[in-house]
């Protein structure tokens, strides 16, 4: 038995181990799954001297509330989030991108995520996980990963295998910059869309429907027209590729999305903006404007400089 | 042969064989997906192959668009690795208990179930591709007069196991989950097992798949 573990009280609505995921199985059918907002897992990870690729706690909306037991050991909160920390006596607002030291007895308690929809929670030292290829990371539709594949529950006891000996508290200021226009790539089938529609979705706004997860986000907004074919035979998708079904409202391919499809891509998220792309909301309105395919290198490698300097000042 | 290849976003190659669903096309598709997974391209992560595509991913902090398409256009697959495909049996149950759609079926093929039966079972099935969820096999041809449309609505719950036709093509649900193909009868062997890591999935592309039917009884015994 473990003497260092985590009681979950409330597990929270979407509770999962996520880490760098998966990314050489399509073929098999299994997605990339992973922390969906990939700069926010890094910065977690460093803020309690772990490596970067260690497994962490992604909640969605309305995160976990955990009682720790054991040796003392320092955690930290990402993303525009919620929480407090119950000691013995007092009960105190925590602040993201900043570690704290808990001990025995005490509590994390994750409200929510402000106007946005991924946290994570990283503790100093290495949870005591199953891993699957090479990765804690939970996919719950096809119940792959730590936790039998499935998001944490009310009741269960999560056990760390190590703690971090290097307790220096790190904190970092970073403000989660929100995005209005979701930069895009033209899809492989932008020609079966009529004139018409092509305006649409680069010059109308679109909403995000409450139906969105960790696979998929869908929007609604004017329709986007098909006068060519409303099927084409099934093919593979990557994250961010936008679909339009024959309803004609877009549906963005997310990480743990199905590997093979059968929708016209009328576009594809550029990489640079997917970890902002996520954290889009239900009722959150969204436009599309196109870049081209070096742009869309350039600003990548801007984001990856800028997440490494980041990392570096930690 | 490659036909034409472009980028589908800034992270993956879309390379294209052609319009057509036939087993040349698709056996070049998986050619080249072979050579290039066995030869591990630095960057080059996900390979997902399908009829008559080819989609290369790419992790864009290692590499780019220019570089992986310059790889790709000097492979030669042509001469490379023989697909090495296996033929397998997959024992299925077709009893009413399994077999949900078989009326709809009935009605659409105007064939009597018996009819519909000795049409799908003991065929060879060329299995296609590997995918939308983990280890799904799409096999075919089914026969001309067995080509059904995938329901208006799909249902909310497949069972798993169940194997279900559309259009020109059988499937069997490697676990429960949402679906509108035609079911017709369910099998007892784990075709996907995400215990076994080396070798999850039973079927590979290019294998070739033959429904064997077994009774109810069999069917309960099977895994005893």
């Amino acid at each position: 038995m473990s003497s260092n573990y985590l009681d979950i009280i409330r597990p929270g609505i979407n509770t999962t181990f996520q880490d760098k995921g998966r990314d050489h199985l399509y073929h098999i059918g299994i997605p990339f799954s992973g922390a969906m907002d990939n700069r926010n897992y890094l910065i977690a990870n460093k803020l309690v001297n772990n490596n970067l690729d260690s497994s962490v706690i992604e909640f969605a909306y309305q995160g976990p509330h955990i009682k720790y037991s054991g040796e003392k050991i320092n955690f930290a909160v990402t993303g525009d989030v919620i929480f407090s920390i119950k000691k013995k006596d007092t009960e105190i607002e925590g602040n993201s991108y900043e570690s704290y030291q808990i001990e025995n007895g005490d509590e994390i308690n994750i409200i929510s995520t402000n106007k946005s929809v991924y946290g994570y929670l990283a503790l100093g030292g290495e949870f005591d996980l199953k891993f699957q290829w090479n990765s804690c990371s939970i996919n719950t539709k096809a119940n792959i990963g730590s936790n039998n594949g499935k998001k944490l529950d009310v009741g269960q006891r999560i056990n760390l295998k190590k703690i971090n000996s290097n307790k220096d508290i790190k904190k970092i200021s970073y403000i989660n910059t929100k995005i209005e226009n979701i930069r895009v790539i033209k899809g492989t089938n932008f020609d079966y869309f009529s004139e018409e529609g092509k305006k649409i979705f680069y010059e109308k706004e679109f909403t995000v429907s409450k139906l969105s997860d960790r696979m998929g986000m869908r929007l609604e907004g004017p329709k986007i027209d098909n006068i060519v074919n409303t099927n084409i035979k099934s093919e593979g998708l990557i994250k961010g590729v936008i679909q339009v079904p024959a309803d004609g409202n877009p549906i963005i391919m997310l990480s743990d999305h199905g590997t093979i499809g059968g929708y016209p891509k009328i576009g594809v998220v550029a990489s640079v903006d997917y970890d902002r792309l996520v954290q889009m909301s239900p009722g959150s309105k969204v436009k599309f404007k196109e870049i081209n395919l070096s742009d869309a290198e350039t600003l990548f490698k801007l984001y990856e400089m800028e997440t490494q300097n980041l990392i570096s000042q930690i | 042969m490659i036909k034409n290849i472009s980028n589908l976003g800034d992270a993956a190659l879309y390379c294209d064989f052609g319009n057509e669903v036939n087993k040349s096309i698709n056996s070049q598709v998986i050619k080249y997906f072979k050579t290039i997974k066995e030869k591990k391209f630095e960057g080059i992560n996900n390979l997902t192959p399908s009829y008559n595509k080819l989609i290369i991913s790419y992790d864009l902090k290692k590499t780019n668009f220019k570089e992986v398409k310059n790889y790709v256009e000097n492979i030669n697959a042509e001469d490379s690795i023989d697909i090495n495909s296996k033929k397998l049996e997959i024992p299925v149950c077709c009893h009413e208990n399994f077999s949900m759609d078989i009326k709809r079926l009935e009605e659409i093929l105007k064939l009597s179930r018996e009819k519909i039966l000795e049409n799908f079972l003991n065929k060879e099935y060329f299995c296609y591709m590997i995918g939308f969820i983990a280890g799904m096999p799409f096999l075919g041809d089914l026969d001309e007069n067995m080509r059904a449309q995938r329901l208006e609505t799909p249902r909310v719950k497949v069972p798993k196991g169940s194997v279900a036709l559309t259009e020109q093509f059988a499937n069997i649900y490697t676990f429960e989950s949402p679906g509108g193909w035609n079911i017709l009868g369910n099998t007892p062997l784990d075709v996907f097992d995400s215990s076994k890591e080396d070798k999850p999935n039973l079927i590979n592309p290019g294998d070739t798949v033959i429904f064997k039917e077994i009774t109810l009884d069999q069917y309960k015994n099977y895994n005893e």
